[in-house]
């Protein structure tokens, strides 16, 4: 087997190790209370038939590894359970919404990511000039604004006084394409401006570290413009810190919706889960729990295995 | 220290957030009206008796400001010396301890940093009691996380150093290892640190509270302000981004400390770290 699919194989299993046990993790986070899940849920107030009962229904009276067999193995055919709220499959509401939140995070990386990387380059080129600078304080802001300004600014500013674009982001099985772009704008916006300058910064210092190597130089000396070099001798060799920062991005838009989603009335995943935090329906928050988790290890995975394939001394081995 | 080296953008930082702890600690003689008290209509305009309007209740949004101000960051502070103490000490003590002990600490540390923190804080509070208590504790353990690398990377540094080994040499226990040759060789790493944390806290506290989760009414605090205001920016009213400008503007303002602090301490170690 070459070095590269040992490699690639390696981290996969890795990734898979740690989606175990960080269901584990999600499982026993559950569990840390002296008392147990049915008495957190009814409170104070409940009489002990409630509790026996609740009990019965969640399948308490069960020892806590018997439980979390039986989870993992209804997850490994698809299964989620049941929500206690409304006793409807909880795999089927996921499934709906989880499409919703794709598609938000989708469009804020179709926005973001390019801008991203374009105002990093600009920023290399003209290093230490004003377009620089302007870039580092605007990126000190930004990671400082919480999304809920952001949010309501957008909103206020252009879906109130403005009326550019519906303030509440409602969308539904049957619409266009071009409606639901124009419906997600205002989240997608407020998620791209909360990553944009993260991955701009990390873009320029990756390929700031590249502009400091002898070929660099080179192609200097050669006469080239200096944005030509950047674009064609420092770009490629930056390629793997880049898609590593856009990588991490990407699992933080995933992530991060949770907030935005509620901002903006948006049937998400993160709508879902903070729904069902408030109403302590544990079997939900542990499904969206480990849906959310299994996203993040995955991009993070995701990014491994680029980076791996983009190095070219991995690629083809002495 | 000279005054004068300090530069602008820290000074504007310093001053702001003097403010904003100003009012948090006299909240009490500060604020114009109670924190909870109906002084006025629903929403009422910026005025000369109330300076920020009213809420959605026709409570004085500047009093809960200052109220909410306390709240805050007296809950985000206390949350950061639960992350610091316990993110530093068994950081420290991994790198000092090495083997076994190291490698369970650490790899259980990388194990909860694979979860959001966000993610893993509403599943830990889907199940746990509503109080401030709990508040504390889950922000502060899952942010320990990030202090414990931090702490645990510089102490490795620390650990190779002749003098430590001079100490280990002499037979110094663990103990004094660790809170008399590497914590003072680390601490100025870690004091920039606490600014970050410190925000990263306020932001979480905030998100939690905007999301229902945090502090419950009628307590003010600035995440559920905005969350309390949020409907009325439909109509147009600004209520909401106050609370949470003012949760930006703090965040700045120690960022811009924190920047400067780091800086300082690149400068002093010959510019290593620095690019």
């Amino acid at each position: 087997m070459s070095p590269v699919l040992k490699l690639i194989a390696q981290r996969i299993s890795l990734g898979i190790l740690l989606i175990f046990a960080v269901s584990i993790l999600i499982f026993a986070g559950t569990q840390i209370l002296p008392g147990d899940v049915a008495e957190s849920i009814l409170g104070q107030s409940a009489t002990p038939e409630n509790l026996a009962n609740l009990r019965a229904e969640l399948g308490l009276n069960e020892p806590a590894l018997s439980r979390y067999f039986s989870w993992l193995g209804g997850i490994m055919v698809g299964d989620l359970g049941t929500a206690l709220t409304s006793g409807t499959s909880i795999s089927d509401a996921i499934g709906a919404r989880l499409g919703n939140t794709l598609f938000l995070a989708a469009v804020a990386a179709m926005i973001s990511v390019p801008i991203a990387i374009l105002l990093g380059l600009l920023a290399v080129r003209y290093k230490d000039r004003w377009p620089d600078k302007v870039i580092s304080a605007t990126t000190l802001a930004s990671i400082s604004l919480p999304e809920f300004f952001i949010g309501y600014l957008l909103i206020l500013v252009f879906g109130v006084k403005l009326g550019w674009f519906p303030t509440v982001a409602t969308v539904f099985p049957e619409m266009s394409l071009g409606a639901r772009l124009n419906a997600v704008m205002l989240p997608a916006l407020t998620l791209t401006l909360v990553v944009l300058a993260h991955m701009m910064r990390m873009t320029r210092a990756a390929i700031l570290n590249v502009m400091q190597s002898a070929y660099i130089e080179t192609a200097e000396l050669k006469g080239m413009t200096s944005f030509k070099i950047i674009w064609k001798h420092a770009l490629p060799n930056a390629i793997s810190p880049v898609v590593n920062v856009v990588m991490l991005n990407l699992a933080y838009l995933i992530v991060g919706v949770v907030v935005v989603e509620v901002i903006f009335v948006y049937p998400g995943m993160g709508q879902y889960l903070v729904d069902h935090v408030a109403k302590r329906d544990v079997p939900v928050v542990q499904a969206c729990g480990l849906v959310f988790a299994a996203i993040f290890i995955g991009l993070n995975l995701l990014a491994d295995i680029i980076s791996i394939l983009s190095n070219p001394r991995l690629r083809h081995p002495k | 220290m000279d005054l004068k080296t300090i530069p602008i953008s820290a000074w504007l930082g310093i001053i702001s957030a003097s403010l904003f702890a100003f009012a948090a600690i006299f909240a009490p003689l500060l604020a114009p009206y109670g924190m909870s008290d109906i002084v006025g209509d629903v929403w009422e305009p910026m005025s000369s008796e109330h300076l920020l309007g009213t809420d959605n209740l026709g409570r004085d949004l500047l009093s809960r400001m200052i109220y909410g101000a306390r709240t805050t960051l007296a809950i985000a502070a206390l949350a950061t010396i639960v992350s610091f103490t316990l993110g530093s000490f068994l950081g420290m003590a991994a790198a000092v301890i090495g083997g076994w002990s190291d490698q369970l600490l650490s790899r259980g540390v990388d194990l909860l940093m694979s979860i959001p923190t966000l993610i893993f804080a509403l599943v830990v509070l889907s199940v746990m009691p509503a109080n401030i208590l709990t508040l504390i504790l889950v922000m502060g353990i899952l942010d320990a996380t990030r202090v414990f690398r931090l702490s645990r990377a510089v102490a490795v540094d620390v650990n190779v150093m002749d003098f430590v080994e001079a100490a280990k040499l002499r037979g110094e226990g663990r103990v004094w290892i660790i809170t008399r040759e590497i914590l003072p060789n680390a601490l100025s790493t870690l004091v920039a640190e606490l600014g970050l944390r410190f925000i990263f806290m306020v932001l979480f506290l905030s998100a939690l509270s905007f999301l229902g989760l945090g502090i419950q009414p009628p307590e003010a605090d600035w995440g559920g302000m905005v969350k309390e205001n949020k409907d009325g920016i439909i109509f147009g009213i600004p209520a909401a981004l106050i609370p949470a400008g003012a949760i930006a503007l703090l965040a700045i303002s120690v960022n811009l400390i924190a920047d400067w602090i780091l800086n300082r301490t690149t400068d002093l170690k010959g510019g290593r770290g620095g690019n």
